[in-house]
């Protein structure tokens, strides 16, 4: 059995979809943390099966829409004292840029490499958004 | 006000700014003369990245019969695009010479980027499978005209509906509009985008049938548009030829249909139309043409702006 301390003050980003905490890990930058992190692979699940958790000792900065992005269903504790001070689950942004590419090979963003990738969002309850320019459809989640 | 808009999308414009470009394009027809000037000393850029006569031609006439002039160029291998300039740059630069200008680009979205970053009205003249609003207000019109209202219709969309951007325009467009229904008809091969079912029909409650006759749907219909099989629309030849004569119309067929319907196209037409349908006085694809010119003269005046000075 793997084993990793409680933080005290700091944050833990919990019931990531196994196989992004990776992603997330790299969007944070966590790799050049000079604190205490934590990146939990695989570790079991109730609700999930398989799940990754990321723990931070540190109070970081994070914008929490962009996580959504990556994974809608995950949970972000903020903890104090060894306690949960805080629960907050990601919302998701009206658009994104360069964050998600639009994948048809028709669209403007297949041959102009100065056009962003814009997505904006049409469903929030199924994480559902759509390019800018050509309306192709993308779920988060889907890889 | 339209005034220094762009048209990207058939659903730029509200219903009552279509309303006042249509009553503008049905002035023109009444009396061209009288708009034979208002726009003297107006240049129009067309941008055309892909071989387009009809559309481009609709274009340059309805400019010169503002009194505006032309430039631009009709294929990617003549512009500085073949030198690896991006879509931005050459609005930006275009934006410096004309005062409005036309896209057509064989990439989706393409006139949006263009848009983005243009400091002169753009239109949309066809990206890719897209969209190409401008065929749409050019149907809407000629709707109006005949029909005299563009609600309470059963519009039948025949042949290529997963590639043909008419038929996707025209949908969004006609759907703004009470107690429509649509009858699609194509093979399965060829179906509406998942998007039109999804985003444009079902979430607003429209009434629609998919069906794979022709001749089955005839007596139901107000409105036939036919389309044509784009040879380039298909990764291989082999499902071309298998499906580009799936859907004719003919003599045979409009006998079924009602006595006031319409059968509208966007053409070219390959042989989707038999030639005796034209004899037909349902048929209405030419005189759809002239409507397109007239309602391009009505909106790039309206872009422009000149339209209150006439």
């Amino acid at each position: 059995m793997l084993t990793i301390t409680s933080i005290t003050k700091g944050i833990v980003i919990d019931h990531i979809k196994a196989g992004m905490g990776i992603k997330i890990f790299n969007y944070l930058g966590l790799d050049k943390a000079d604190y205490r992190v934590a990146l939990i692979m695989n570790t079991d699940s109730k609700k999930l099966g398989k799940k990754d958790i990321i723990k931070i000792e540190n109070v970081i900065d994070i914008d929490y829409t962009m996580l959504g992005i990556i994974d809608p269903n995950m949970t972000i504790d903020i903890i104090e004292n060894e306690v949960i001070k805080e629960k907050i689950k990601p919302s998701l942004p009206e658009m994104v840029e360069n964050i998600i590419k639009c994948k048809n090979p028709r669209c403007v963003t297949s041959i102009d490499k100065y056009t962003p990738h814009i997505f904006y969002l049409v469903d929030e309850e199924k994480g559902e958004y759509r390019c800018k320019y050509c309306d192709e459809a993308y779920t988060l989640g889907d890889k | 006000m339209l005034k220094g808009r762009n048209l990207i999308d058939p659903m730029d414009f509200t219903i009552e700014e279509l309303v006042e470009i249509f009553d503008y394009a049905e002035e023109i027809i009444e009396n061209p003369k009288k708009f034979s000037h208002v726009c003297d000393g107006k240049l129009l850029a067309t941008l055309f990245y892909e071989p387009s006569t009809r559309t481009r031609l609709s274009f340059e006439a309805a400019m010169l019969r503002l009194g505006g002039e032309v430039l631009g160029f009709s294929e990617a291998n003549s512009s500085s695009v073949a030198k690896g300039e991006s879509i931005a740059d050459t609005i930006r630069t275009v934006g410096c010479y004309a005062d409005i200008a036309v896209m057509r680009h064989p990439k989706e979205g393409a006139p949006r980027v263009a848009a983005m970053n243009s400091n002169i009205p753009v239109i949309n003249a066809g990206d890719g499978g897209h969209q190409h609003p401008t065929q749409t207000l050019t149907d809407l019109l000629t709707i109006r005209s005949v029909k005299k209202e563009l609600s309470n219709l059963t519009i039948g969309l025949c042949g290529d509906l997963k590639f043909g951007r008419t038929v996707h325009s025209l949908i969004k467009a006609l759907s703004r509009y009470e107690n429509n229904k649509f009858v699609l008809i194509s093979p399965n091969e060829l179906k509406i985008p998942d998007y039109i079912r999804k985003v444009v029909l079902e979430k607003n409650n429209i009434e629609y049938v998919e069906v794979q006759r022709l001749d089955e749907v005839m007596e139901s219909l107000d409105i036939l548009y036919m389309t044509r099989v784009q040879r380039e629309r298909f990764f291989n030849e082999e499902d071309y030829i298998r499906l580009k004569d799936s859907y004719i119309l003919n003599a045979e067929k409009m006998k079924k249909a009602k006595k006031d319907m319409i059968v509208l196209h966007p053409l070219p037409r390959v042989n989707e139309i038999d030639y005796e349908v034209d004899k037909d006085e349902r048929a209405y694809y030419f005189k759809q043409a002239k409507y397109g010119m007239y309602v391009r003269m009505a909106l790039m005046a309206k872009l422009l702006g000149v339209d209150e000075e006439c």
